[in-house]
């Protein structure tokens, strides 16, 4: 077992974990933050996307021993603590940029780290950045409509 | 005066969605977000030959790890489980949930282990060792037809699950006679016949969501609760009650969220059987989640049928005829609808037109590949591919334009109801009507003119059409072993607020908001004071599923009618309230009143306390407002349209793109265009990636070589232009209301019009016919002078 500590939505949590365990299985089984999904094996899916440091990460592809130290938001640390949603999640409402929702949480993060890099993204540039996302309901019409909205509100 | 808002009418409208709030914050509960105390972790032992007979199963390192509970081989479950049960009435061999002496394709399951946490399940079935007596494995198609290089299933001569079925003109309704004049005839009198092989290859499903269940059996009460990323709980809970002895009211089956379906959460699966015997022989809660890479092999494919198309036709471009001779690839095994998806490509063949003379055979072939089932459209973009590429080779061979020609060859408009000879009766129809709308939303002159500029410069650019009409709204009794019905059961709380249930159990097609704003409409009440209730036969207690496009069509009907049974029970108590006449009863923003009297109306919440505490009690009432509603269909629905795409070839790498796709889709009635516009964008979605980059390949020992997002082409968002989306509205009779059912729709359309653009792009080399996916080397070698 190994020692980690970090930050996940504002709150520091430690936990003693083995050092094969995935990002993603600390957050979703132990700190029980479902939202990140598992949508592959191979880090194709995004589904899993949380931002680590501000930077979208694939939480698959990170042992939870990696992110010693850092500051981790996921999902459901994304709207306000006062329960306003960030802009992102009101342009997928808005949009209809989602229909089974499984892939959302991680579109939407990958979508955070896009428009922190890029505020005004072209379309094109919109469907580069969620490259590292599949989404099998949407087609990403209304996704990208979604990050639109969104950037459009900033 | 003050004056009450005037409540909105929903119906129609692109209402945001009501399950979004609590998706988009990661706050769903998906089958791996369920946790229960005492829970323990399945994983399966799959086979890593094709074909083969077990010779032995090693369990003992496994079973000697930490954490460990147990490990049932094919054999211990063969004791807990009989053979999986199918859901058609075709001829099926036995097939178990875990193989218990030959496996049959590669990732069937051989053994399971019960451990307490995923990893070390998963450790623990790396360590168990299977050991196999290698068989030739059958992977060639037309080959397997001979029965070589072997036979999967020793009372299946020749790998043939299904030797042979005719159907159309001449065949007899049960196949028993035919009479092949007619369309000798056809064939012998026309001027042109043209003759081609067709591919649709075999698709990986892929839901974003892979499968997944937790099987809970509480010794003490005797019931079970299964949770599943299944498209149709209630059917889950029939198959499951009859496989474990345990009788229905016995069994709770939900669908909690669920990640996309497509077609392939319909089936019951092994591992749903397992985890529910497994429960029960150990008296804890299991849980089984699908890795990605299991699910390329372990849930169903899709498609993979071979056709052999024939069309006869005169000079002026009047079909005369029409056959296709389908052999389906179903993979190792019968699944629950496995034999019955091909025969819809039968029933469509004929798609828009009114051809005089059509016959289509049928073959279903044993391989060793996983098995086939639906995947999203399920038979029916088969059926369009065919025809459409029929046409098109039909229209570039007569030198017309593919729109004229079509249009020759439609159903005319007013020949609706329209039963053509495949043994459909299409409902309503106006194809011209689509057509043109197609045309003019391109401005089809223009775009040939822009592609012919195009070559001009040297550019490899070509355009592709396509109809399609779809057989939706599944449907009638007669034609689904489960029933073809729909359920609701609309119950007005104490409080005013409105509970509705439907039976339809939605994985992403928003049932819980176009339901609610049916009934906000029906009872005039806001639409936040509704809750659609769905997924869980404990809740909801009737139910067939979701599959088909059938949501609108037929589950919204069922709650259309509990909802007018119960507005017409409300009126009574609302007349009795307010002395009046009960046809005189009018529901106005949230008040129920009295025609010509709003002043003396009451609120929804008022007369719904008083229908629960009825003092006096209205003669010949019952106290409460709640009731049901079966809908039994009389007919499927068959919704159509139109749609054109504009596709490059990069003449150096053969690399296509596609630059335009416009869709024309006609579903009848709609209740929310924003939602309907995300159905066709997922259904194009799905199609594009077909005709375009999609492909399950199998290696000569069959394996499956496309096993993982890294070989398996899933597109994304960089693969597609913006849609532009257009629609007709022709309702249909078979509802009450108009609708037709969207959900697969795009899926059918697009195949066709891209491989016809591709070949309109390429008609320079002397191409006529290119199978999917349309890869670039594939490409690149007709541009070099080879063929396709």
């Amino acid at each position: 077992m190994a020692h980690v500590t970090m930050t996940v939505n504002g709150k520091v949590r430690r936990a003693d974990v083995e050092p094969r365990l995935l990002l993603v299985h600390y957050l979703r089984e132990q700190l029980l933050l479902t939202g990140a999904h598992v949508g592959c094996d191979t880090s194709q899916c995004g589904a899993c996307t949380v931002l680590i440091d501000g930077r979208s990460v694939k939480s698959c592809t990170v042992f939870a021993v990696q992110a010693e130290g850092s500051e981790i938001t996921t999902i459901e640390g994304l709207a306000a603590k006062d329960g306003t949603l960030h802009p992102l999640q009101e342009g997928f409402w808005a949009e209809h940029g989602l229909q089974c929702g499984f892939c959302t949480p991680g579109m939407i993060m990958s979508a955070a780290n896009l428009l922190r890099d890029n505020p005004s993204p072209t379309e094109q540039e919109i469907r580069e950045g969620i490259g590292g996302n599949l989404c099998r309901c949407t087609g990403y019409q209304h996704i990208v409509n979604a990050i639109q909205h969104a950037a459009s509100k900033r | 005066m003050a004056t009450t808002p005037i409540l909105p009418k929903l119906v129609g409208e692109r209402v945001k969605r009501r399950e979004d709030p609590r998706l988009i914050q990661g706050r769903g509960t998906y089958v791996d977000d369920i946790k229960i105390a005492g829970m323990q972790h399945l994983a399966f032992k799959r086979s890593d030959v094709a074909h083969g007979r077990i010779r032995s199963v090693d369990v003992a390192a496994a079973l000697a790890m930490d954490g460990v509970e147990a490990v049932f081989t094919g054999a211990d479950i063969a004791e807990m489980l009989g053979p999986m049960p199918i859901g058609t009435p075709f001829p099926s061999p036995p097939h178990r949930a875990v193989a218990a002496d030959v496996v049959r394709y590669a990732g069937e399951p051989v053994a399971v282990v019960v451990a307490t946490n995923r990893y070390t399940a998963r450790d623990a079935a790396d360590a168990i060792v299977v050991e196999f007596d290698p068989l030739p494995a059958v992977v060639d198609l037309e080959r397997a037809m001979t029965g070589q290089p072997a036979v999967i299933h020793a009372d299946f001569p020749n790998n043939l699950a299904v030797p042979f079925v005719p159907s159309g003109t001449g065949v007899s309704p049960d196949g028993s006679t035919v009479d092949d004049t007619a369309i000798d005839q056809a064939f012998a009198s026309a001027e042109v016949v043209l003759s081609q092989r067709m591919i649709n290859q075999r698709l990986v499903p892929n839901a974003m969501e892979a499968r997944g269940v937790v099987a809970h059996f509480e010794p003490g009460k005797g019931s079970m609760t299964i949770w599943s990323s299944t498209q149709n709980p209630h059917i889950l809970r029939t198959m499951i009650a009859a496989m474990t002895g345990l009788g229905q009211d016995q069994v709770r089956a939900i669908a909690p969220e669920v990640g996309g379906g497509f077609g392939a959460k319909i089936n019951i699966y092994g591992e749903e059987y397992v985890a529910a015997v497994v429960s029960k022989r150990l008296g804890i809660p299991v849980k089984w989640v699908e890795d990605r890479s299991e699910a390329f092999v372990a849930t169903t494919h899709g498609r993979d049928i071979l056709g052999y198309i024939d069309i006869a036709a005169n000079r002026d471009g009047k079909v005369l005829g029409l056959k296709m001779r389908l052999i389906a690839d179903i993979g190792a095994y019968n699944m629950l609808l496995t034999a019955a998806i091909p025969t819809l490509t039968m029933l469509m063949a004929n798609g828009t037109y009114d051809i005089p003379a059509i016959r289509t055979t049928l073959t279903e072939v044993f391989t060793n590949k996983t098995p086939t089932d639906a995947y999203r459209g399920a038979g029916r973009p088969e059926a369009t591919y065919f025809v459409e590429r029929a046409m098109d080779m039909l229209a570039r061979e007569l030198k017309m334009d593919p729109a004229e020609l079509r249009r020759r060859n439609f159903i005319p408009s007013d020949k609706f109801p329209f039963a053509t000879q495949m043994g459909a009766v299409y409902d309503s129809g106006d194809y011209p009507k689509a057509l043109d709308a197609a045309l003019a939303a391109c401005n089809w002159p223009a775009l040939m003119a822009e592609r012919d500029a195009a070559r001009k410069e040297g550019r490899l650019v070509g355009l592709g059409l396509a109809m399609y009409v779809e057989v939706c709204g599944l449907g009638p009794s007669s034609s689904l072993p489960t029933g073809g019905w729909e359920h609701s059961q609309v119950t007005i709380e104490r409080d005013g607020r409105i509970s509705a249930t439907t039976g339809a159990s939605p994985h992403g097609q928003g049932n819980e908001t176009t339901f609610a704003q049916m009934l906000a409409d029906q009872f005039s009440v806001p639409i936040e004071h509704i809750t659609i209730h769905h997924g869980d036969t404990g809740v909801v207690k009737q139910g067939i599923g979701t599959f088909g496009s059938r949501s609108q069509a037929v589950a919204g009907t069922a709650l259309h009618l509990a909802g007018g049974k119960v507005k017409a029970k409300m009126a009574k108590f609302a007349a009795a309230l307010l002395e009046a006449h009960e046809d005189d009863i009018v529901f106005e923003n949230g008040k129920i009143g009295v025609k010509g009297a709003p002043a003396s109306a009451k609120t929804f919440a008022e007369v719904a306390g008083y229908a629960y505490v009825p003092v006096p009690l209205p003669p010949g009432l019952e106290p409460g407002l709640s009731d049901e509603a079966f809908f039994e269909p009389a007919n499927n629905t068959y919704p159509f349209g139109c749609h054109i795409s504009m596709l490059e070839i990069d003449r150096e790498t053969g690399e296509p793109t596609l630059l335009r796709l416009v869709a024309v889709d006609d579903a009848g009635n709609l209740v929310n265009p924003l939602i309907v516009e995300g159905q066709i964008h997922g259904g194009l979605a799905q199609g594009i990636g077909q005709a375009m980059i999609e492909e399950a390949v199998y290696s000569d020992e069959g394996q499956l070589l496309t096993g993982s997002f890294m070989d398996y082409a899933m597109p994304r968002a960089t693969d597609f232009p913006r849609f532009e989306m257009h629609s007709t509205v022709t309702p249909t009779p078979v509802n009450p209301l108009g609708a037709k059912g969207v959900g697969e729709a795009g899926t059918l359309g697009s195949t066709p019009c891209i491989v016809n653009a591709a070949v309109d792009a390429l008609g320079e080399f002397g191409v006529t016919h290119i199978d999917m996916m349309l890869r670039p080397e594939k490409l690149w070698r007709i541009i070099q002078g080879g063929k396709a």
